[in-house]
């Protein structure tokens, strides 16, 4: 029986500075056969853990194609995550992973796709706007609507901007608090909608970031006549295990460490406006 | 030698059947009197075993009662069930130790035991079985589980007598065992009617050469399983589960019981199927080893729906009302069965008392008052 607790060593190969306390780790597994075997779609996360401190569930951001450079980008927020930030270049961390559902680029295959997401919830998608790129002709146009809260927390802002110049492609940032050298829209996210042509018929929407844009964020689109069906949502809860065990992570009938963390948003319905749930 | 699937053994050979467990290499655990409840132990004789005791279990009550008779099995159960046993409220993981280019990982397994439980109730067979099948069944599979499972032989007490709190009747669970045991034992005055749900058990039974059950003495047993649970006083209602459950979200029956609940989380503590864990890491004072240990958890304490800052469920209604919707409906979601098997631990273990079957009865019912908080 595979002992699905086993951590692997891995070496920080870089530490990349995005924003305010916001890193991204290129970890490289320690162990070769580990690291030829490790396999992971766009939108999953690995358990990454600190010596002597514990795990946390983080997303992988690189490249599914070259599974040997795994990054991860850390906002250090928690007890682990604020530990983690000290680590710099050349130190340790554990990975166990991957694990959960990541986003359906086989389903959005042929489609338009909208891409919303909030903060630091641009991380889970790169993985996903990268892979789409690389195929490009096999996806129809591509709509990148991202909104942070002040201009320094945009992260990845040359990814945005060479999205940007990809054929088919808008990209539209907001900002609620943007200082003086912000050029794009001041205001929530979901303004940006009104921007966008949509063919609902088409249209696919992948969405990362705080519930409540996902909230007020969907009843729009869906006005717009895209189905519950076509729109996935990528959710977070504490996870400890990362293999649907521990309890933390449930939705209602989900375990969104492993039936997520991307759902499709007509199954997450019922209980993503409820309190408590 | 003839396979046995039935047989019978006096009350005053039981001994028989311990010393034939220990000659095949098993520790022997069954109940044993200890600070005013019955738990699990290892026992060396029949004498050990809570002979002529009896339990009360009532809301927030439990009390032994010493009859003087000869009865063994009379105590139903204690706050245990067979959860610890293969889920154990502290598992170490790995032991992880820095080295030169990082950290090397060892799982600490445990050693597998051969442990034979006599006493265990059918309910608890049956949150054992939910058990299994989460560790066990699904996409991963827990070895730290499978290594302590695989080591049980299970000899099952059919119950005759029925608790207060008991509702096992009415989650078709029990009260006599009806699958997922090795033995199982039905004391009928001073006879033991021992049938085998096993293999090994059949060996085992096969070894003792018991005198063959006699129609009459079957026909008592069965009968008094009917009797009990006949007399069970409490029942689930289940007919509109998952559903109803799920629709009484914003219920002011919450309100209602979040107001006497203390979020204590003993029910998850007693609870045979709660599997909710949290992992811990303890690094020695050197730091160059840690210890990665899961703890049982519980969806009452405040870091149960933490994340990074804010916590899903604050407030006491939503802890309740997700352990309650967890186990009665959306288990049956999860794992196409209820999360709760009738054992009635929670009732009893509640230190206020709190009855989940009365909460779900009303629960269910179309609110027509307010709650108590928004009266106040």
């Amino acid at each position: 029986m595979v002992n699905p607790y086993l951590i692997h060593p891995a070496t920080i190969m870089e530490k990349i500075r995005e924003a305010d306390s916001i890193h991204t780790y290129r970890l490289r597994l320690n162990d070769e056969a580990t690291r030829r075997n490790f396999r992971f779609t766009a939108g999953q996360f690995n358990m990454v853990y600190l010596f002597g401190v514990g795990e946390v569930a983080i997303s992988i951001v690189s490249d599914p194609e070259e599974p040997e450079r795994l990054d991860h980008t850390i906002r250090s927020v928690g007890r682990v995550t604020s530990a983690i930030a000290q680590l710099q270049a050349g130190e340790t961390l554990g990975i166990r992973g991957p694990f959960g559902q990541g986003w359906p680029l086989d389903a959005v295959r042929g489609h338009d796709v909208v891409i919303v997401t909030g903060g630091l919830g641009c991380a889970p998608v790169v993985g996903a706007i990268d892979y789409m790129f690389r195929r490009r002709r096999h996806y129809g146009s591509v709509k990148i609507i991202h909104g942070v809260k002040t201009s320094r927390d945009l992260l990845f802002h040359e990814r945005f901007e060479a999205w940007g110049k990809q054929p088919d492609t808008e990209v539209l940032l907001a900002s609620t608090r943007p200082d003086e050298t912000w050029r794009y829209h001041v205001g929530v996210v979901t303004d940006l909608f009104e921007h966008v042509t949509l063919d609902p018929t088409k249209s696919m929407v992948l969405m990362c970031g705080p519930e409540i844009m996902m909230r007020l964020g969907v009843p729009i689109l869906m006005r717009r006549g895209i189905p519950a069906t076509a729109i996935y949502v990528s959710l977070e809860r504490h996870m400890e295990c990362g293999i649907g065990l521990c309890g933390h992570c449930q939705m209602g009938p989900y375990f969104l460490c492993k039936d997520g963390p991307v759902m499709r948003y007509d199954l997450v319905e019922p209980w993503l406006g409820r309190g408590g749930v | 030698m003839a396979r046995e699937t039935c047989g019978i053994l006096s009350r005053t050979n039981l001994h028989r059947l311990l010393d034939a467990l220990s000659a095949k290499g098993y520790r022997l655990v069954g109940p044993m009197v200890h600070d005013g409840a019955v738990v699990w132990d290892t026992i060396q004789r029949v004498s050990d075993l809570p002979i002529g005791w009896r339990d009360h279990q009532e809301p927030g009550r439990y009390r032994l009662e010493q009859t003087g008779s000869q009865e063994v099995f009379g105590v139903v159960h204690g706050p245990q069930s067979l959860k610890p046993f293969a889920f154990t409220p502290r598992e170490p993981l790995l032991q992880i130790e820095r080295s030169k280019d990082g950290f090397t990982t060892r799982s600490t397994l445990p050693q597998s035991e051969k442990v034979a439980i006599i006493g265990a109730r059918a309910c608890d067979l049956a949150g054992l079985a939910i058990q299994d099948q989460i560790f066990l069944q699904g996409e991963y599979q827990d070895p730290y589980y499978a290594t302590r499972r695989e080591g049980l032989f299970i000899i099952a007490v059919n119950c005759t007598r029925a608790l207060q709190t008991c509702f096992c009747a009415s989650m078709d669970t029990g009260p006599c065992a009806k699958n997922g045991f090795d033995l199982a034992l039905t004391e009928v005055d001073d006879q033991l009617l021992i049938e085998a749900g096993s293999e090994s058990g059949s060996d085992l039974l096969s070894a003792l050469s018991l005198s063959p059950a006699s129609q009459g003495l079957t026909r008592e047993a069965a009968a008094r399983g009917d009797a009990c649970a006949q007399s069970q006083v409490r029942q689930l209602d289940r007919t509109r589960l998952p559903q109803a459950l799920h629709e009484a979200h914003e219920h002011p029956r919450w309100d209602d019981v979040a107001a006497r609940c203390l979020a204590c989380a003993n029910c998850t503590m007693v609870c045979p199927t709660c599997f909710c864990h949290k992992v811990e890491e303890t690094p020695d004072l050197t730091r160059q080893n840690s210890e990665h240990a899961r703890l049982w958890d519980s969806c009452f304490t405040q870091e149960h729906g933490y994340i990074h800052g804010k916590n899903i469920r604050p407030t006491i209604k939503d802890r309740y009302r997700m352990w309650l919707t967890h186990k009665l409906a959306s288990w049956i979601d999860q794992f196409g069965t209820s999360g709760c098997v009738g054992c009635g631990r929670c009732i009893t273990w509640c230190p206020v008392g709190i009855d989940l079957t009365e909460e779900l009865s009303s629960l269910l019912k179309p609110s027509e008052q307010p709650s108590v908080l928004s009266r106040q």
